[in-house]
């Protein structure tokens, strides 16, 4: 059998090749053929998907009925590489995509998996409108404190003080406190972790795939390419290590006091979970109160 | 954890054992599964892979007791644990001064 170019080459430099041709157990749920992704080394995005999938796994939801729509950003391409009914859509529009394939398919549950800038600015009215509404959504807002994709610009949930490329001399805004805006919008579940906490990660969105309404976590993740370099605060591996010195799990505390301040401890926890109807219950229970017979609900195609 | 002599019910426990996969292709070298790995069963290699970056090895071949953080940690799905067969520990391995470093 002659061998490949490939071998040939790999043979000199005595590169080791895979020795187990064994499958990944999430290998069914990414689309393999688009690995290794595009996310930096100790990026921590990677994890919330494997996290993601652990979730998903978890919940006992069947694959076709969770939809995964996602933005543009890092994060934004999330469901490119997820094996399931997902949808890559403009910027900052992902949850207003996501309402209408949850209107569309009311037995199907849409996550979106965004980043920060493009949930809490861009689409920052989307957010907090379906937070309003209570939609049947579950939203993974991956945290990583600047615009990375387009080279680190501050964005909403910069802290001050730190170092952005439009803001080199310190970011002088004040950021959003993401939990306290989907609390006081009407969020259901509210839960912030960082990517270190890879169980709790799962176990948050295993409970969010499987609770209706609006629910929202925000996973705090590591950037080493321009947040980290920008600020000199070393790898990924690096704000890891921060992240196990200065996450503070606090499951009661007030969503007011939990502002993220520059380099300062992080308070995390499940810190909302309350019940309330959704918006499709709402609507069926008012026109069907109004009209009687004459009002069918849509139970989707 | 060690013992100064082996527990009455050594025969009874049973350590769970898990085979460790790399994919050293898809890695990055993010270091984080050998620094946390409760059992620092992985190093980073010397060699590079196709990419140019160190990836893991396994360093205590059967010390890997199958609690998968790993595999949920990785941020490159390039290692995963497949659980393996139970086996009862050697009293050698809890006694104190006796246990393999």
């Amino acid at each position: 059998m002659s061998k490949t170019a490939e071998q040939i080459l790999s043979d000199e430099l005595l590169i080791p090749q895979p020795k187990e041709p064994l499958a990944h157990p999430m290998e069914g749920y990414l689309r393999t053929d688009r690995l290794p992704h595009i996310w930096c080394s100790t990026c921590g995005i990677g994890t919330v998907i494997t996290a993601f999938i652990a979730g998903l796994q978890k919940s006992g939801l069947e694959r076709d009925k969770v939809g995964v729509v996602s933005g543009i950003g890092c994060s934004g391409r999330a469901a490119g590489y997820l094996q399931l009914d997902s949808f890559h859509s403009t910027h900052g529009r992902a949850i207003a995509f996501a309402t209408g394939v949850a209107l569309g398919n009311p037995d199907m549950k849409v996550a979106v998996i965004s980043g920060d800038g493009d949930i809490a600015a861009i689409g920052g009215n989307h957010f907090i409108h379906a937070a309003r509404r209570n939609m049947n959504l579950a939203i993974i807002c991956i945290n990583n404190f600047n615009y990375a994709m387009t080279g680190g610009q501050a964005g909403p949930t910069t802290p001050e003080s730190a170092n952005a490329s439009t803001a080199p001399y310190g970011a002088y805004e004040y950021p959003f406190n993401l939990p306290f805006l989907a609390e006081s919008s009407g969020a259901v579940y509210v839960a912030r972790w960082t990517s270190l906490h890879v169980r709790r990660v799962t176990n948050a969105i295993a409970e969010a795939l499987v609770k209706p309404g609006f629910s929202f976590i925000e996973v705090i993740a590591p950037c080493p390419t321009l947040y980290a370099r920008r600020n000199r605060l070393g790898s990924g591996l690096d704000l890891m290590r921060f992240y196990h010195d200065n996450a503070v799990i606090d499951h009661n505390a007030d969503t007011r006091d939990i502002d993220i301040e520059y380099q300062k401890k992080i308070v995390v926890g499940k810190f909302v979970d309350k019940e309330k109807p959704t918006f499709l219950e709402n609507k069926d229970a008012v026109l069907s109160a109004k009209l009687g017979d004459k009002y069918i609900p849509y139970k989707g195609a | 954890m060690a013992y100064w002599r082996a527990p009455l019910d050594l025969k009874k426990v049973e350590v769970p054992h898990g085979d460790i996969h790399i994919n050293i292709e898809h890695c990055k070298g993010c270091n984080f599964c050998v620094e946390y790995c409760p059992r620092e069963v992985l190093e980073m290699s010397v060699e590079f892979n196709r990419k140019g970056y160190h990836y893991p090895n396994v360093l205590k071949e059967g010390a890997c007791v199958n609690c998968n953080l790993c595999e949920m940690i990785c941020p490159e799905f390039s290692i995963f644990v497949l659980e393996g067969k139970t086996r009862h520990p050697e009293a050698d391995e809890v006694i104190k001064g006796k246990e393999k470093s």
